[in-house]
């Protein structure tokens, strides 16, 4: 199992492995996120039942809590390939923080205006500063900082060692973020999955929504997958064998 | 099918601005983001190949 595990680590750290092999992958990946993802979409907006106290305004939720979820996790893959760059200067990890944080960002964008959206019609308000928003403000300023610092600082080596540390340290928020609904007083309510014990929702609205956050995850992975190759292909315009792989 | 009508469908009861509106600006952040990701793709591997050919030239020549 663990020589399994370091042979995957040293095979997927080379870009020219990662770059082959993602290359037969995302073929597959790409339809198979998309299916999944409308069929999530599609059942919860207009299969699923309507909520017994919010009517039909909780079809946000559909899209809310994926994209929400897939920021958190997002940020610490984000904070792992930081730590990984720190420690081992592998090369492959600085080209993975360039290529979550982008649309890390904008998972966190679309979770923060979808759940502003749908606080209207339920809190009667778009927005208040408290734990969840705002903790959930700042991942979206933290993603935003390391893709700053990923494309403004000219060396790549001094980049990456800029926005790894910005990923490690903000692995702090995601904690935050999490548990804010449970530590403070929140308008948010309380987390409707639960990775132990029973979902505080029924079946007919559960299995859409756990179908369309695995769309979303492997959605991300996609664009996560395509952008490392864009910046291997930056990065190793030099190398033959990127040469002869594009040819 | 849990609407009975396709306008009912749009109306989303009365909710139908707050949830159309979500749908609609997650697609198009996330629309965008990828459009950008395959055109900074199409230029990396444009980028490439011309490198490659400049220095296929420049052999040439000397």
């Amino acid at each position: 199992m663990w020589q399994t595990l370091t042979r995957w680590y040293h095979q997927w750290g080379s870009p020219r492995y990662f770059f082959q092999y993602s290359g037969v992958l995302l073929p597959w990946l790409w339809p198979l996120a998309v299916l999944t993802l409308v069929v999530g979409v599609v059942w919860g907006l207009a299969f699923a039942p309507a909520d017994y106290q919010q009517g039909n305004s909780y079809r946000i939720i559909f899209i809310h809590v994926p994209a929400a979820s897939a920021a958190l996790l997002g940020y610490i893959a984000m904070g792992v390939a930081g730590l990984v760059g720190l420690v081992w200067r592998m090369k492959m990890a600085d080209i993975m923080i360039k290529a979550i944080a982008p649309f890390g960002a904008v998972l966190a964008a679309i979770a923060l205006i979808t759940g502003a959206i749908w606080g209207k019609p339920t809190w009667g308000t778009y927005w208040v500063w408290d734990a969840r928003l705002t903790s959930m403000l700042l991942m979206l300023f933290l993603y935003l900082g390391v893709f700053a610092l990923m494309n403004a600082i000219p060396d790549p080596r001094q980049a990456g060692r800029a926005a790894s540390l910005l990923s490690v340290v903000g692995v702090i928020n995601v904690v935050i973020v999490k548990y804010s609904v449970e530590w403070w007083q929140s308008l948010h309510q309380g987390s409707t999955l639960k990775v132990v014990g029973e979902s505080a929702m029924p079946s007919e609205m559960l299995a859409p929504l756990l179908i369309s956050m695995l769309g979303i995850y492997l959605f991300f992975a996609c664009t996560v997958l395509m952008r490392a190759r864009t910046e291997i292909m930056v990065r190793e315009r030099k190398s033959q064998w990127l040469r002869e792989v594009l040819r | 099918m849990h609407f009975e009508s396709f306008e009912a469908f749009l109306q989303m009861g009365k909710h139908g601005a707050y949830v159309w509106s979500a749908y609609g600006i997650s697609f198009v952040l996330v629309g965008l983001n990828v459009a950008l990701a395959v055109r900074a793709q199409r230029q990396a591997k444009e980028d490439v190949k011309r490198f490659a050919r400049r220095e296929m030239a420049d052999a040439n020549k000397s």
